[in-house]
């Protein structure tokens, strides 16, 4: 699985993109951002605040009970400012 | 229907000119040119660099772009977004809506500049005196999506 971090998640996770083993018994976006927040401080700094996570999962806008499997590529990042 | 993202500046009159020729039944073209300002409320920006998602943005672009020509007789539309960094008074974003009428031309306009910032994965970071800060979302930018409907 591949993950994804954009603006102040890549910076607090310092990094951009990395290829993981889905641990096993996480099937959702929720699963996922448990395991990741318990991997280190940069990870639970960044995942702290859920209400301020948006989530793609294969490039499409999901939410967190949306399912993960292995070969999907998942991004987190912040509400949208383009424009 | 054209989407482009990209680095470099773009020739508004040269685009609003293509796409007036694109078809003899364009009666209207509607455009909106977003700059970078110098100043957001009381702090001071000397820059802004804006991070995208290279496949989702253009994805979700060419979605939003498709939901405009549904919902209004468009003959054509344009939408062009740089990222990188930029400075006050240079442009961000562009876009044009051509119809037989201006009131498809102008409400697909707004329409599409709306649902833009707020459904397109772009990332603004203000650089200013105190530091780099990124750009939070606006409840005002919701509603402006919102009022359009889902």
């Amino acid at each position: 699985m591949k993950i994804l971090y954009f603006a102040h998640f890549r910076e607090r996770a310092n990094i951009a993109e990395e290829d993981i083993v889905l641990p096993k018994g996480v099937e959702d976006v929720n699963g996922l951002l448990d395991w990741l927040a318990a991997r280190g401080e940069g990870y639970a700094d960044a995942f702290a605040d859920r209400d301020h996570i948006r989530v793609a999962v294969n490039q499409e806008h999901v939410e967190f009970d949306a399912a993960v499997k292995d070969g999907d590529e998942v991004a987190f990042f912040p509400p949208m400012t383009g424009g | 229907m054209t989407i482009r993202v990209q680095a470099e500046d773009f020739d508004t009159g040269a685009e609003i000119a293509k796409i007036s020729a694109s078809s003899s039944n364009v009666g209207g073209v509607c455009s909106f040119v977003g700059l970078v300002r110098d100043a957001d409320e009381d702090k001071s920006i000397t820059a802004m660099t804006l991070e995208h998602y290279p496949g989702m943005t253009e994805k979700q672009l060419a979605k939003i772009e498709a939901e405009a020509h549904q919902r209004w007789p468009l003959d054509d539309s344009l939408i062009i977004h740089r990222y990188g960094r930029l400075e006050p008074g240079e442009q961000i974003v562009l876009v044009v809506t051509a119809s037989a009428h201006r009131k498809a031309a102008f409400e697909a306009c707004e329409f599409l500049i709306d649902w833009l910032k707020t459904k397109a994965p772009f990332w603004k970071s203000e650089e200013t005196p105190d530091g780099n800060t990124w750009v939070e979302a606006k409840a005002t930018d919701d509603d402006a999506a919102e009022k359009w409907g889902k």
